[in-house]
Parts: C-alpha cells; sequence; structure tokens
C-alpha cells in the first residue's frame, strides 16, 4: 500500500489524499479483481476435486477438460432475472448480500498476498480479522428475514447459531498462535516464524510444529474456520436437502452470486489466517531456500488448506443442529482453552 | 469423562479414515463415459433401428403380417414376366415385384424384431443405431425404397407395352373371330339357303 502511495506520488500526484485515494481505489479493484478470479478457479477446482472424489471426471465440455465452465456459469448468473419478492422486505433484501460481502471484503484490507503485498499492516490485524469477519452473520440473518420465507429464516438463525458459536474455537485458536509470537500483526506475525527451534529456519520455524498444544490448535482452527466460512460439514445455514437453499433460497442472479463470491472469499480468509498463524506465512519449508517468491509459498500454502477444505467437503456429511453444538460447545471450545494453558506453560517452562 | 476422551478419539480416527477412503478415490480411474465422443459397444443381435436393403426385396409382404403393430407399408406393382431389369436378389431369386413404397414408421415401431425372422432374402434387419430422435414426429417414417427414376419408367413402359400387346392380342382374337364369323355367314349365304340366315343372324346381334 505505502509502495502504491509512494508510486502515485512518483507520477505527479502531489496530494497525499489524492495519492491515497487513487491507491485504496486501484487496491480495492485488485482485491475485487483476485477475488473474482479466485472464485473462478476455486469453483473449477472443487467441481473436479468432487469428480474424481466420486470417480467421476467433472466438467468436461467447456474448453479443454471444461476450464472455461464456471466461465460460463458466471455469463449465466450476469444474464439471469433479479428477481425480488413481493412479500421481502425491500431494503433489507437488496442491502443483505452487500453487507455479508462488506464482512468478507473487509478482512482482505490486512490479509497478505505476500512479503509486502499488505492492503494496511495493522498493529492489531489478527484482531481486525476475527472482528470484522462477523459481520458476515448479520449479513445472512438479514437475508434470511427480509426473505419473508421460513427456509430463508431457519436457514438465518441457523447461520447466527453456528458462526457466533465457532467464533470462539476460532479466536482461542488463534490466540494460541498470539500467545507464541506475542504480536497481533500480520507481518510481524510472520517474520516472528523465519527462524525456530535451536535457530533453524524452514518449515522447523513454522508456529504450528513447535508445541503440541500449536498443533493442535491448528487442527482446531481448521475445522473451525471451516464451520465459519460455512462450508459442507458444516453447512447448515443453507442446507440443500432440508432448507432449500437456507437464507439465500429467494435469491437469484447476481444477488446470490455475491453470496457465492462472499462463500469462497471466505474460505480463501480462512486458508490464508491458518497458513499465516500456523504455516508460517510467505516463508519456503526449506531452511535457506529464496529461489522461490514467499507469495508463492504462500498461495501454495492457502490452496493447500482450500483443498483439505474442498476434500473435507466431498468426505463427510452435513452434522445435524446438535451435533453442531456438541463439537463446538463441548469439544473444541474446551480443547481450545485447554490449549491456551498448555501454550502458556510450555511457553513460560520451556519455549 | 473416560467416554468424552473415547469419543475425541473415535472422532479424529473415524475423520481421518474417511478422509483415506475419497483420497485413495482422487487417483481410482473414473467410469464416466464421455458419451457423445465415445460409446459402449452395443451387444450382439440387440434391436435397434430397423434397416432394409430395397435391392433385396421381393415384395412378399410376409414383414407387413408378421407385425404386431402394422408398422410397415408397402406398395408394389407387378412388371411384365419379360423385363428382367429388376435383377436379382443376393439370394439370387429373381424379382418380380416392383416395391414401390417401402415405409418403415419408427415411432410405431416396439423393436420386436418379429419382422426380421419372416424375411425370406434377409434384406430387413435391426442396425446398432440407437440415437434417431428428431424433431418431428413424422421424420421418424422412414422411407426404403428409392425406386429409381429410369428403372420406374422403364417398367411402367414395359407394363404399358404388355397391357398394349395384350390388348392388340384381344383385338386382333376379336377380329379374327368377327371376320371367320362373317366368312362362314358368306359362306352359308353363296350357298344358297337364306331360310337359315336369319336365325344366324340374330344369334350374332344377341352376342
Amino acid at each position: 500500500m505505502q509502495g502504491l502511495i509512494e508510486f502515485f506520488h512518483g507520477i505527479g500526484v502531489a496530494s497525499d489524499f489524492w495519492a491515497a485515494a487513487l491507491s485504496i481505489l486501484l487496491y480495492t479493484l485488485f482485491v475485487f479483481g483476485f477475488i473474482a478470479i479466485f472464485v473462478l478457479i476455486a469453483v473449477y477446482l472443487e467441481r473436479k476435486v468432487s469428480g474424481h472424489m466420486q470417480d467421476r471426471l467433472g466438467p468436461m465440455r467447456v474448453g479443454y477438460h471444461g476450464i472455461l465452465q464456471t466461465l460460463a456459469d458466471t455469463l449465466k448468473l450476469l444474464l439471469k432475472e433479479d428477481i425480488i419478492p413481493a412479500a421481502a422486505d425491500r431494503l433489507l433484501f437488496i442491502l443483505a448480500p452487500f453487507v455479508l460481502f462488506l464482512g468478507t471484503f473487509m478482512v482482505y484490507v490486512v490479509l497478505p498476498f505476500g512479503p509486502g503485498a499488505i492492503g494496511a499492516d495493522l498493529n492489531i490485524g489478527l484482531f481486525y480479522i476475527v472482528a470484522v469477519s462477523s459481520l458476515v452473520v448479520i449479513g445472512i440473518i438479514m437475508a434470511g428475514y427480509s426473505s419473508n420465507n421460513k427456509w430463508s429464516l431457519y436457514g438465518g438463525m441457523r447461520a447466527a447459531a453456528q458462526i457466533v458459536s465457532y467464533e470462539i474455537p476460532v479466536g482461542l485458536s488463534l490466540l494460541v498462535g498470539v500467545m507464541m509470537t506475542s504480536t497481533l500483526s500480520i507481518v510481524q506475525m510472520v517474520q516472528m516464524q523465519e527462524t525456530g527451534i535451536g535457530g533453524v529456519g524452514g518449515i522447523l520455524g513454522w508456529n504450528f510444529i513447535q508445541n503440541p498444544f500449536a498443533f493442535i490448535a491448528f487442527f482446531i482452527y481448521l475445522v473451525a474456520g471451516t464451520a465459519e466460512a460455512n462450508r459442507t460439514p458444516f453447512d447448515l445455514p443453507e442446507a440443500e436437502s432440508e432448507l432449500v437453499a437456507g437464507a439465500f433460497t429467494e435469491y437469484s442472479g447476481m444477488r446470490w452470486a455475491f453470496f457465492f463470491l462472499a462463500e469462497y472469499a471466505n474460505m480463501w480468509i480462512v486458508a490464508i489466517v491458518a497458513s499465516i498463524v500456523f504455516l508460517g506465512g510467505w516463508h519456503s519449508p526449506f531452511p535457506g531456500e529464496t529461489f522461490i517468491p514467499g507469495t508463492i509459498w504462500l498461495f501454495a500454502k492457502a490452496f493447500g488448506i482450500v483443498f483439505v477444505q474442498m476434500w473435507a467437503r466431498w468426505t463427510f456429511p452435513r452434522l445435524r443442529v446438535d451435533q453442531l453444538m456438541v463439537t463446538c460447545w463441548k469439544y473444541l471450545t474446551p480443547i481450545a482453552f485447554f490449549n491456551i494453558i498448555g501454550v502458556g506453560l510450555w511457553l513460560v517452562t520451556i519455549g | 469423562m473416560r467416554q468424552y476422551f473415547t469419543n475425541i478419539i473415535d472422532a479424529i480416527v473415524t475423520t481421518a479414515i474417511g478422509f483415506g477412503v475419497t483420497f485413495r478415490h482422487l487417483f481410482v480411474r473414473s467410469v464416466t463415459l464421455q458419451y457423445p465422443d465415445e460409446r459402449w459397444d452395443m451387444p450382439e443381435r440387440s434391436r435397434m433401428r430397423l434397416n432394409m436393403d430395397w435391392e433385396d426385396c421381393i415384395g412378399c409382404f410376409k414383414c407387413a403380417r408378421a407385425c404386431p403393430v402394422d408398422c410397415i407399408h408397402i406398395t408394389t406393382t407387378k412388371v411384365p414376366r419379360d423385363f428382367d431389369q429388376l435383377g436379382e436378389t443376393k439370394n439370387g431369386t429373381q424379382k418380380r415385384l416392383l416395391v414401390e413404397q417401402f415405409d418403415i414408421d419408427m415411432s410405431e415401431c416396439m423393436y420386436c424384431a418379429l419382422c426380421v425372422y419372416p424375411c425370406p432374402e434377409d434384406c430387413l434387419y435391426m442396425t446398432p443405431e440407437y440415437e434417431f430422435s428428431v424433431y418431428d414426429r413424422d421424420e421418424l417414417i422412414y422411407d426404403f425404397s428409392p425406386v429409381p427414376e429410369q428403372l420406374k419408367e422403364e417398367a411402367y413402359a414395359a407394363i404399358e407395352e404388355e397391357k398394349r400387346a395384350k390388348e392388340e392380342a384381344r383385338r386382333e382374337k376379336q377380329a379374327a373371330r368377327e371376320a371367320k364369323k362373317a366368312r362362314e355367314a358368306q359362306q352359308a349365304k353363296e350357298s344358297g339357303e337364306p331360310e337359315e340366315e336369319n336365325p344366324d343372324d340374330s344369334e350374332d346381334e344377341e352376342e
């Protein structure tokens, strides 16, 4: 971001205000484009992964091995009629997708795309992510309530219960990483993971391998993060087989596409945050290796986690509501608390 | 309390097993058949679209009679005995009938193949062709009689020729008979028996 501002100063934009404004605009457009392209790739990947896991081929007809399938689907979505139900609460109905998308989009302010490529390195970056992504639940409840449809309302209620519950294990497991690096800033957190046990770099410097508690916390974050993103073993808010499409039942065309974008953008957030807090961010797993740029490592790690999320989606059936709550409150939350105590003791005594 | 930890272990183990199963299937060869590009081989003797070789058909109507749903429509025309341009079938049978129409309505066909077995010349058979959907039902009526125009003309000419020849023969015959009668009457007149003339004449008129 600072680099962008300097670039605008360099090409003759004298005023600080305009340089900052132009940088913000450019960066926003970049992030939006990134999300759109990521969704294109992720949806294609998702369909291919699901196909091959079920011994099918997935999309094959549009382009080479169906590469242009998502593009065609996007085109179809853009051309679809935009319907607002007569009995819907019009204002909330129109606002809901944007509120939801805003919640995910705002997180990208502190989400890095590589060393130095970050919107703003806030000193409370991680806290900001956890706080802002809570906006998502408001968007889903708005969508569910304003649709004036019982399925949507059920979906909204479930989303509220689920996301509010799972925020606790998410926050607590991220706290383990924060305790180990003693910072909330994304960039510093990654820098702290450069070297680890005995001053050796590479994979040994990453947080999740430093102590057993961080290792457990990593998996708790993966599970809870998947639940936060409403991905399949935890996709109760939109459970197709029970609630038609849950909170998004009444949406069509571009409005629905925004929900879709938000879901995949959320996946990416979960993946990036997991790779930053636990997997060493943009550091290479091999000590002393500087040949491959950090961006590629970061993206590789994030895509690995995205793949694991897809893998889980096509492996496990949807949880029941009571199972969902039991998993969160009786297992993940206590274990996460135990982790905090454990990692505190570990840091005081050993590390 | 013990149950609690057992549950945790169970969850981890079953999750790992589940992940293992799906990961293995990621590398299993897919069973998808890319349909329009590749197809299953149809079994031998599978019954699909009917086909018919017009060149081998003798127009015996056996298939049309065997058909339970009457979906075969045949029209034939008899050609003169000396007209040999219809040729022979592949079994060596001389064709005697010009098969002018041979339509099979595949929208009515029920694929029983009962028409296939009675055919004496083996010219009606099921093909492995099963993709013949059309937009209009009329397009399902298959016309298997591409009678060459020249052959048709020649056959009709031959029929006309035969008809004319027959007619001529009949006329000649009649003319001969009349001539004979006239001659007889003449002879009777000449022999000088006028009384017998009248009944003879009246008999002729009655005829």
